[in-house]
């Protein structure tokens, strides 16, 4: 259960296309996370699969039936928003019961599944509580509670995390790929945050205004970027493009090397330049050189503590089989 | 930085509000004395403020002369019938202006506003013949219908209001948890919306309540109510400002009991939206 299979699906707001045609099959159980940047349409295609905008042409089957135009109460999708959206005036229980109470389940039933998601999600001391007086972690996990209870044939998040602060983020992240391990229920989850779709996703599709750019594994994507928006996206810190004279020696329009696979030497390398600002991190040092001549700024990624200052003169090697190449149309190179 | 109000500005702006209150607060003040007075006291020039010989006799009369009981339980129905049948038409009408919006929400608002301005005699003839066909003449379901409609574009509106202040998401996320349309409003957006529904309901019933032009023209005896009541007794041979008073202060006493206990509500109500 859980297969979502979209078909030349498209959605024009008045005269704007916002989703031009796109083809998209989602698998049973997987954890698919849509990604992009701000305005690429990744939370209208989720609404379009929640069924809560219409599509404008094409066709969406859910486990086969066509769901095209069956609204969003009887897709058994279950949606955790970015603003939580809980019921302010319902308690905690009654919150993660509603979904139960439209089912016209018994009571019984209801206060059995409820108290189950409450262990799960550790929400029992605060069933008696309404939203406003949780912290916003907390509301987060009665949105999860909320969706899980129904059992459905899917789970959509839309940025459910971007809301919370830092530390909370990472703890959240963990429990819903944890969630996911446990229940094997499809998940769609959209962000913006490549991190967070790295670190959860079986399959990422990478959406650039309404287009698809990639669909596969993060790793996948990482190491064989299929063009330059690709390139850029994934990976932190974002992937070195160079361009030119440097490029031409590799016979490309473009070459792109990640900040890790350049290494740093004290003194002559492939490339030279001055340490503008170092950031050490500890487990990690962040340069960012200038002055090489081929780009104005190359970051690069040391492993450990590496103690080069602002200002020191030193050598760069990228490592020539971590060499991607893009083409004049942006498009990778074999 | 807080703005510095000084003790005397304070002073001053209190004096100036309170003085505003009073010249509003006068006629209804000074409708009130009166009531207490004799038919004399109550012409005597130059006029008596306070120093009179208080007498009850104009509500004993009043009170004889006409049921005022049976006016105020018609006042009761008509005001709260048109008001309760007016939101019940307004929610889902507000709620599909302010979630499922079209290019033309803003003008049918506007529209329906516009309504408003035409003055109620223009269709009092089209009305009355309605209403003698229908034989809703001097009825009270009649009344309701036409205060219902009368008052239903300030309730739309006031409701259209309040229901844009509720997040959307909130909405959709009852429609993903398998509510229909009729359990998203009964059971999301009308409880959410209660504060907004409440100062609704009160200023319509106090709008309906105070409404003189349809009920005295569409009514005769059965079911007059309480504006008819005061309209009895001003008649043009021969004014008895006391009486007259008298059952002023009879008709308005219980709308302003109950304004004066939802204060809070009604103000709220009506600045709502207004600051953010």
């Amino acid at each position: 259960m859980g297969q979502i299979k979209l078909e030349k699906v498209t959605k024009s707001f008045g005269d704007v296309e916002v989703i031009p045609p796109l083809d998209l099959t989602i698998g049973e159980g997987e954890f698919t996370v849509f990604v992009g940047p701000s305005g690429c349409g990744k939370s209208t295609l989720l609404r379009l699969i929640a069924g809560l905008e219409d599509i404008s042409s094409g066709q969406i089957t859910i486990d086969g039936q066509d769901a095209t135009n069956v609204p969003p109460a009887k897709r058994r999708l279950a949606m955790v928003f970015q603003s939580y959206a809980l019921y302010p005036h319902m308690s905690v229980r009654k919150n993660i019961a509603f979904p139960l109470r439209m089912a016209k389940l018994d009571q019984a039933e209801q206060d059995k599944r409820v108290e189950q998601a409450a262990s799960v999600l550790n929400l029992t001391d605060y069933l008696d509580r309404r939203p406003g007086q949780l912290s916003g972690g907390q509301r987060q996990r009665v949105a999860i509670g909320r969706a899980i209870v129904r059992e459905p044939a899917a789970f959509l998040f839309d940025e459910p995390l971007s809301n919370l602060d830092a530390a909370l983020r990472v703890g959240m992240r963990l429990e819903i790929s944890e969630l996911h391990k446990r229940l094997a229920t499809t998940m769609i989850y959209v962000t913006h945050d490549q991190v967070e779709a790295m670190t959860m996703a079986d399959k990422i599709v990478v959406l650039r205004a309404g287009h698809i750019e990639q669909v596969g594994s993060p790793l996948e994507l990482y190491r064989t970027p299929r063009n330059l928006f690709v390139a850029g996206f994934i990976g932190s810190p974002k992937m070195n493009h160079i361009d030119g004279a440097e490029a031409a020696k590799h016979s490309a329009k473009t070459i792109g090397v990640r900040p890790e696979h350049i290494d740093v030497v004290d003194g002559e390398g492939v490339w030279q330049g001055t340490v503008g600002v170092a950031e050490h991190l500890g487990s990690d040092t962040f340069f960012h050189i200038h002055g090489t001549g081929i780009a104005e700024t190359l970051t690069v990624r040391a492993t450990g503590e590496v103690d080069f200052r602002h200002g020191d003169r030193i050598g760069l090697v990228p490592r020539a089989d971590q060499i991607h190449r893009f083409d004049d149309q942006g498009l990778r190179m074999p | 930085m807080a703005r510095a109000v000084t003790t005397n500005r304070k002073v001053i702006n209190t004096a100036f509000a309170w003085g505003i209150g009073l010249l509003i607060f006068f006629p209804i003040l000074w409708t009130i004395l009166t009531s207490f007075k004799t038919e004399a006291t109550a012409i005597a020039d130059p006029p008596v403020f306070l120093f009179f010989d208080w007498t009850l006799e104009n509500y004993q009369v009043v009170q004889e002369r006409s049921n005022y009981a049976r006016f105020l339980w018609n006042s009761v129905i008509i005001a709260g019938g048109s008001t309760v049948l007016g939101i019940i038409i307004a929610i889902p009408a507000a709620w599909s202006m302010a979630f499922v919006p079209s290019r033309r929400t803003k003008d049918i608002l506007l529209w329906m506003l516009s309504t408003k301005m035409l003055p109620a005699v223009g269709v009092l003839y089209p009305i009355y013949l309605i209403f003698i066909e229908l034989g809703l003449l001097d009825t009270r379901i009649g009344l309701v219908i036409v205060l219902m409609l009368i008052n239903l574009p300030i309730i739309v509106w006031m409701l259209y209001t309040y229901f844009r202040e509720i997040p959307g998401e909130i909405l959709e996320a009852s429609r993903m948890d398998g509510a229909s349309l009729r359990d998203e409003i009964l059971y999301v957006l009308t409880p959410m919306a209660v504060p907004g529904i409440a100062s609704t309901l009160l200023l319509n019933f106090i709008l309906a309540w105070n409404e003189a032009f349809w009920t005295l023209n569409l009514t005769a005896a059965k079911a007059a109510p309480l504006t008819a009541f005061i309209a009895s007794y001003s008649s043009p041979e021969g004014l008895f400002y006391a009486k007259l008073s008298a059952a002023s202060t009879m008709a308005i006493a219980p709308i302003l009991i109950l304004g004066w206990f939802s204060q809070k509500q009604l103000v709220r109500g009506l600045t709502f939206g207004a600051v953010k």
